[in-house]
Parts: C-alpha cells; structure tokens; sequence
C-alpha cells in the first residue's frame, strides 16, 4: 500500500515536472497525441467503438493532419467498458506515451475513473459519449469536455413536454445500476417540477433478457407514460415486450436513452412514432448529411450515432484551440476552448461552460413508422429544437465547486 | 354495482397480494420456464449422453436467432421454414464442429471440451459483433402470430402462448425419443458402453456426432424462436448461457426429464421473484442453485455418483 502510494506521488511528480519543463516549449515531444479509449467490442460498440476512431482520424484529416507544423498522431484502445483497464491504459498513455488529450469515453463507469487520472496528470478529457452528468457537476474537472449529451438533457428534452402535454403519471423500468439510477433520478425531478408523479417503478437487472414481468408490472400500475430509464439492448428488449403486451397501444412509452443504432435494431412497427431526444441526427440537414456520408464510408456503411458526430466535433474544437493558443499546454488550450463559440456541423449554438459542460441545441425526434421510411436509414423525424440553455442543467445548479468560485 | 367491483376488488386481493398481478406474473414465468427448458434440454443432451460441457451452446442459440435474421433478410425465407430449416443449419454446424474439433480431444479430461467449446462461443460472438455490430436487429413476429387474447387476469400475446406451446412439444418429445424408443435406447447404451455397441455393430461415433448435432440443433431453434420477442444482438447467448447452466445443474447434470422440469420451476421462481423483489431477479436461479447442491450434489432428478 506505502509502496504504491510512493509510486503514485512519485508519477505524479514526474507527470507535473514534465509539464512544468514543456510550458515553455509550443508542442511538448514536438506532436500532439490524441487517445481514443472506446468500447471496440462489447455492448456499445456500435455507439462509440471503432466509430469514434474513425471520426476522430477524420478531424485530424480535416484540420491538416498537422498543428503548428508538428504532426498529429492518434491511438486508440479498448476498454471493454472495465473502468480498471480503461484507467490502466489512459495511465499509460499519459505517463509513458505523451498523449496529450483523450476522447472517446463511453461507459460512465469508465469515464469517472478515467478523468481522475487525466486531472491528476493535468490532461483535457473530451467525453463524447458518456451520459452521466457527474462529470460537470458533484465530479467536475477544470479538465473535462463532456461534449455530446447528458442524462439532464435526455430528461429535460423528453420528460418535460410530455408532462407539460398532460401525461401525469410514470413508471420506470431503470437498469439497476449506476446510470440507470442516475437517469431516473434525473427524469423524476423533472416530473416533479412539472407537477406530475411517479406511481411506480422497477430496477431490472443489467442484460435481462424477458422483460415480460415488468411490463405487466407496469400495466397494472395505471401510469399514462412508462419511462425506459435503460439503454442498448435492455431498452430495445423492454421496448419490444412492451409493444407485444399492448402496452404502446394504450400508454405512451419513452425512451429516455436511444441511440440510432438502437432504433435501428427495433421493428418499425415496435417502435415508430416514440419520441426520444438526441445530441444529432444525420439527415438534419446538408451539413449533417455531408458530414455523414463521408463518415459512412469509414464505417462501414452504418449511419453515425450522436457520440460519433461529438467525437469529430470535440477533436475539431481542440486542435483548433491548440492552433489558437500555440501550445499543447492543457490549461492554455482549454481557456481557448472555453473562450471560442462551438460551430459546427454537429454542434449549434454551442459553447463550452466554465464547469466543462458543451452547452448546444439538443434535438427532439419521433421515431418513424414504416410506412414514413424513405429509406433503411430514415429512422428519425425532428419535431423540435430545443436550446442548449434549456436542456442541459444550469452552471448555478450543477454544484461544480471550481467553476462556481470562479467569476 | 359499486358493490360488486368493491367485492371483486377485495376478493382480487389477498394479504395485500393482488392476485390477478400474481397469476400474470405465474403464467410469464412459466413461458419464460418453457423456453429455459428448450434451451437446458440441449445441454443436458449433450452433457448426460456426451459428457461434453458445451459453453457454446449460448452462442449456438445466437448463431440461430441470426441465421433466422439471414435467411429473412437475404433468402426470403418466413418465419415458418426458419422454425424447420435454422435447427437443421445449426445442427450441421454442431455436427462438423464435432467432427473436426471436439473428437480430436474426446478421450481428453472434459475440461478441455469445456475450454475448446468456450473458445468457440467467444470466436462467434465476436464475428456477429464484427460483422453485424453490437446493437442487434430487427426480426419482426410473423403476422400469423401478431396479437393476443384478453385473460381475465392479464393479457396475453398470441406469440408467448405459442412459444409455450411449441417448447413443451419439442420437450416432451425429445423426452419420449431418448428414453422410451428404441433409437433413444441405443443412444443411451452407445454412450455408456461404447465397446460393447460396437461388438454389436452399432456406428457408435455416428451416434455420438448424431446427438451432438441434434442438441445443438435444439439451441438453433431456441434461438428461432427468439427473435420474435428478444433482441437479436451477438450477446444474446452470453446473457442467458450461465442461467441454463445453472438450470442444468439444479436438474442434476445430465438428466433430461430434469432439465426440463427445472426450466419450468426456475422460469416461474425467477417470474415471482421478478415481481416481489426484481433486484434479485437475476441472483435467485443461483441462490437455489447453491441450496440444492447443499443438499444434494447430484441436483435434483441427477443419479447419486
């Protein structure tokens, strides 16, 4: 234990003078070195996985491939959504490697443990597809980007029209663990504030397969609206048994966390006309269209996910903080962050806040029926934009200490 | 009238049950029972009369849902003639995969079966997820079965009273072949006693190949009728493997009958569970796993060793 602990102080050390001696210097070890830790073959790997790789290696291709005349280099790694080797390998990236900056970052578990170990080295996290909110606010960092989405921004895009449209009463069917509870929680204040009621609930365990007995479950409990506090296959299971029990037919169902990929995987039939919120949609417009198509031939012909498109965005925005700031020296890079509005095709209206929050227009979307295809990959409608200051939680309301006692 | 419905209520409810909850939750855990006693049927098969322990088995069972998914998507092939056509496709798989990797190693401690087999299902989950990535696909009920019946207690889909129906056919089936017919002696007596089958000129490794094949056949089914109602993803088999084991051992390892019956007991213990504690939905089957091997090491329906 005194070993370890000696080993850390003395890494940390090493870390904060290799710092301290590259300040003066534009680029330390003359590049900059991007990591991309993602989950390249479990459960969200169509969300953030070799994709994310993809989209980064074309932000680099985009600005140059060069910055401040020094190359640009990007490595990546699995983390099989395991926070231990996610902190193990970004450790080594940052102590050994000299990676500079890592995005990626998909499990909240992973990234949680992972941005510890980017502070401790004073290295810039770009989260791209993480949903847990704690990352700017009770865990924030002067270190962290959380660019794509959060469980605040799900909630305040789906949640609160609903309620405000009359839909009283809820039940969730949550996924037993660290973000299904988060998002739940999130979801129930904004019922609350908006004057409905949760009149039950189950937490159903990671990765069940039959979700026959909570759908009865929630059936019976009289709810106008059954929230699916759960994501990637759990939320496509519960959403089929749902449509199977009659459940779409007599109440609303809401996803509170759908990627496209995920929508994709559900029968029209099952799912069309669910309305869900998003960070971005590929067919919004030409700009998300010609950004897509170039990202569909890199991926294997599959459409892009929100994290996807944050991933290229939050890269883009760095590279060019570097160019602006002339280092790669973190604190320097992410006050130019900070200070520069995020425009680009995925984000709008964006800018990056004081506590780490990427604050941009949110979009909510219905699933589309069968007979509203045009094509395999039109899943979405939008039916409405919602802006950045509305749908993620207030700088004031987060309770990030260091961005609070700043003025 | 008021009355009535205030009778009705009371007499609906029991030391603050709610009895109609109570039935639905039943009648789902037995659906869900009927489909764990598919799926341990294969591997009890496989284990009783092979001795192999197959940690495929889980991603045969995915290889049908997809090669049901394949065949609608690329072939046209319904849902119907998946139900006849996937099991036998599986099979054969099951069959080469016999053939040319497990015999090599058949007279070899069992783990290595288990280690090989384990092997196996980890080389196809990660093809499926390489190929059709993690997210899973869409395979909708076939139109024959869309719909459902109004119970008095609850409502139920006319695709979950069908899988009901079909698992408990192909089981009490399978039951009646091995052990009542004459084929399903020769299986039998083929695995106890190669030697002396083959003094009586029986084609002992084609059995053993045979039965191999028809208990992996058996989980390409299960996986067929699956895709209807679970999400058709690479990790579907991971996800349920580890219960039908532990089905399988509760049974006692090997015993077909056993298999069987337990699948339906644990899929109804796992439904209540789900209904008054859902927390440990996913820990029961293992709870009662733990007590029986207490209590008896062979399982429940398993001969003494």
């Amino acid at each position: 234990m005194n070993l370890m602990r000696k080993s850390l102080i003395t890494s940390a050390l090493a870390a904060a003078m290799a710092v301290s001696a590259t300040a003066q210097a534009s680029l330390s070890d003359d590049k900059v070195k991007i990591g991309v830790l993602a989950d390249m073959g479990g459960v969200y790997a169509d969300i953030c996985g070799q994709g994310c790789v993809e989209a980064v290696k074309m932000a680099v291709d985009d600005f140059g491939g060069t910055v401040l005349g020094k190359p640009i280099e990007v490595v990546s790694a699995d983390d099989q959504n395991k926070p231990d080797i996610g902190s193990v390998k970004v450790r080594e990236w940052v102590e050994k490697d000299q990676v500079d900056v890592v995005t990626g970052m998909v499990s909240s578990a992973v990234t949680g443990a992972v941005t510890k170990v980017l502070t401790a080295n004073e290295k810039i996290a770009l989260i791209a597809a993480s949903a847990s909110h704690a990352f700017t606010t009770k865990a924030c960092s002067p270190f962290n980007a959380h660019w794509t989405y959060d469980v605040v921004s799900l909630a305040n895009g789906t949640v609160k029209p609903t309620v405000q449209s009359g839909k009283k009463k809820w039940f969730f069917i949550t996924a037993d663990y660290a973000f299904g509870h988060a998002l739940e929680k999130v979801a129930t204040g904004v019922i609350k504030e908006n004057g409905g009621e949760v009149v039950g609930g189950v937490r159903a365990p990671l990765g069940t397969s039959d979700f026959s007995s909570y759908i009865l479950q929630a059936q019976s409990s009289g709810a106008d609206v059954i929230a699916l506090a759960n994501a990637g296959s759990d939320m496509v299971n519960s959403l089929k048994t749902a449509a199977e029990f009659g459940l779409t037919e007599m109440t609303d169902v809401a996803g509170l966390l759908v990627f496209t990929p995920n929508a994709l995987a559900l029968d029209p039939e099952v799912a069309g006309g669910m309305k869900l919120t998003t960070g971005f949609y590929w067919n919004m417009d030409d700009q998300t269209r010609a950004w897509s198509k170039r990202f569909m031939k890199l991926n294997n012909g599959k459409i892009p996910a929100m994290p996807h498109a944050g991933a290229y965005s939050a890269t883009m925005h760095y590279l060019k903080a570097v160019e602006a700031a002339g280092t790669d020296e973190s604190k320097a890079v992410m006050a130019k962050m900070k200070e520069t509005p995020v425009e680009d095709f995925f984000s709008r209206n964006g800018y990056l806040r004081k506590d780490g929050r990427m604050v941009h227009d949110m979009l909510q979307v219905r699933i589309n029926t069968a007979d509203e295809r045009k094509g395999s990959n039109d899943v979405f409608t939008i039916e409405k934009v919602i802006k950045g200051d509305d749908a993620f939680l207030p700088l004031d309301k987060g309770g990030c200490a260091f961005a609070l006692s700043q003025k | 009238m008021l009355h009535g419905y205030a009778l009705g209520a009371v007499m609906a409810t029991f030391l603050g049950i709610n009895l109609f909850g109570l039935f639905g939750q039943l009648l789902v855990g037995l659906i869900n029972g009927s489909f764990y006693a598919l799926l341990a049927l294969g591997l009890a098969i496989i284990f009783g009369l092979l001795k192999i322990i197959n940690f495929s088995q889980g991603a045969l069972y995915m290889l049908g849902a997809f090669t049901a998914w394949m065949a609608l998507e690329y072939l046209q092939i319904n849902y119907w003639w998946a139900l006849f056509l996937v099991p036998l496709t599986v099979g054969a798989f099951g069959i080469l995969l016999e053939r040319f990797l497990i015999r090599p190693i058949a007279n070899e401690d069992h783990l290595y079966s288990l280690l090989l087999t384990f092997g196996v299902a980890l080389i196809l989950q990660g093809l499926f997820t390489d190929w059709f990535g993690s997210s899973g696909l869409p395979y909708a009920i076939p139109e024959e079965l869309k719909g459902g019946t109004k119970l008095p207690f609850m409502y139920l889909p006319n695709y979950r009273a069908w899988i009901i129906i079909f698992s408990l056919t192909v089981c009490a089936a399978t039951w009646f072949m091995i052990e009542k017919t004459k084929l399903g002696a020769y299986l039998r007596a083929g695995t106890e006693n190669p030697q002396l089958m083959q003094a009586f000129g029986i084609n002992v490794p084609l059995i053993v190949t045979l039965t191999y094949g028809f208990g992996v056949g058996l989980a390409g089914l299960a996986g067929v009728l699956a895709a209807p109602v679970y999400s058709v993803s690479p990790e579907m088999g991971s996800n349920i493997l580890i219960v039908v084991f532990a089905i399988v051992v509760i049974g006692g390892m090997g015993s077909i009958g056993g298999a069987i019956l337990t699948g339906l007991a644990m899929g109804i213990i796992e439904g209540l569970t789900k209904y008054f504690y859902p927390e440990a939905s996913n820990t029961v089957i293992f709870l009662v796993m733990v007590l029986v091997l207490l209590v008896k090491p062979s399982g429940m329906f398993g001969k003494e060793a």
